[in-house]
């Protein structure tokens, strides 16, 4: 019943010979070793797994992998160039806005996506935005500053 | 979750063969409900036909005096389309408080109403637009297409390929939501079209439902006042660890003035 899934993950395409059952984030996490994107809750609520889709925000373990075969997957490992920082994880350490680290990387994927579509960010916005992200820290307020300060870098990296 | 045969059809015609060769198969849109419940091991189907490929089941078009949208289109994109956004607002502002960004980004109309979930958003706007569910076999008015929980009007080999809403004059969605899944505790879809007043209700019975005294009042008066003295009966009403069935009676009133109001 298995079968090969190929799909471009971070810039490289990647084939893991994998059953029709096994989960988008599975096929990142074990089969790929690209353990970076985490699994939280596993029931489509906490945010912790959220990867990007042909660059829209999803929650992977809520996905097939062969459902985005033939797509393009960003995750928190190909955000980064080399040594450099994103400018949302840069935002992130400067406002330190983590704790325990666990929701960062579902957190940093989620900020990108609402990032991409507007650079200007109320705090509002952004509350609204994090409804499908959870940190069980209640650290919220300095991952609201930091997405403001890294969507506003984003933007004007852009420009 | 168990194991399937896994199909991915480009056309509609595919797909129907797929699934008549299939010894239990399901369809799949955008897997928000299908696939959590394939993971609980509640459902274990032979066969997964997935719809997304499909290019004629997505897209919005303005038809007229309607906005057609294609069963395969998602949250996201109702939420953000400009076309609805100018015809119908309050059915864009209903899809852009459906779950969280990220499940608005695969979900999509056709799943949501085929599933028919008592606690869906979707079906409210379908009867109190006064919608028309369109099939590869017929058109259906969206007041029959949904006929009990987790029922619809759909007949084996059937399959919705879009849904078609009438522009109203002025209409508005309120809900009150469960603060973890954001599913409708109760939810008021208040519309005033050419063929009259609708008060759709979802989240508190086992299906959505018409509030007809409502609509009665508000034909007279078209404001929140209007429906001040309906008391709304509890009975048959859902009660679970959320709220009770007199609570979300309470709310159908809230809700429907909350609506009422955002109509201006």
């Amino acid at each position: 019943m298995t079968s090969p899934v190929s799909m471009t993950v971070n810039g490289k395409a990647v084939t893991a010979t994998v059953e029709p059952r096994t989960l988008l984030v599975q096929y990142l996490r074990e089969h790929l070793g690209l353990t970076g994107t985490h699994v939280g809750c596993d029931t489509s609520q906490c945010g912790a797994c959220v990867v990007h889709l042909d660059g829209k925000s999803i929650k992977s373990c809520t996905i097939l992998a062969v459902q985005a075969a033939g797509g393009t997957v960003t995750t928190i490992e190909g955000l980064a160039k080399g040594s450099e920082l994103h400018p949302m994880q840069a935002a992130f350490r400067e406002h330190h806005g983590l704790q325990c680290g666990f929701c960062t990387p579902g957190m940093v994927m989620s900020a990108v996506d609402l990032a991409q579509r507007k650079s200007d960010l109320s705090e509002h916005e952004v509350r609204e935005w994090l409804e499908g992200n959870i940190c069980r820290c209640t650290g919220y307020h300095n991952i609201v500053k930091a997405i403001q300060a890294g969507a506003a870098a984003m933007g004007s990296a852009k420009a | 979750m168990y194991n399937f045969e896994y199909h991915e059809p480009s056309s509609l015609a595919d797909a129907l063969s797929a699934i008549g060769s299939a010894e239990d198969g399901k369809l799949m849109a955008g897997g928000m409900t299908l696939i959590p419940t394939l993971k609980q091991r509640l459902a274990q189907p032979s066969d997964i036909v997935d719809l997304a490929k499909i290019a004629e089941l997505k897209g919005i078009k303005r038809e007229g005096n309607s906005v057609v949208i294609g069963a395969m289109t998602r949250h996201g994109e109702v939420a953000t389309s400009d076309v609805v956004k100018s015809a119908i607002p309050a059915l864009a502002d209903l899809a852009g408080n459906i779950g969280d960004p990220q499940v608005r980004n695969r979900g999509t109309i056709g799943g949501s109403i085929c599933n028919n979930d008592p606690a869906a958003d979707y079906p409210s706007a379908v009867v109190a637009l006064g919608a028309t569910v369109i099939t590869n076999k017929r058109r259906i008015a969206g007041e029959d297409f949904f006929t009990g929980m987790f029922e619809t009007a759909l007949e084996p080999g059937e399959v919705v390929t879009a849904v078609s809403f009438p522009a109203p004059e002025k209409a508005a969605y309120m809900k009150f939501r469960n603060p973890a899944s954001r599913y409708a505790i109760v939810g008021v879809f208040v519309a005033k079209t050419s063929g009259g007043v609708r008060v759709a209700v979802t989240g508190a019975g086992a299906c959505v439902f018409r509030q007809n005294e409502m609509e009665a009042a508000l034909e007279k008066s078209f404001t929140p006042d209007a429906i001040k003295g309906i008391e709304v009966s509890a009975d048959g009403l859902n009660a679970d660890i959320h709220a009770g069935a007199d609570y979300r009676a309470h709310l159908i009133g809230v809700m429907a003035k909350r609506a009422i109001a955002a109509c201006g």
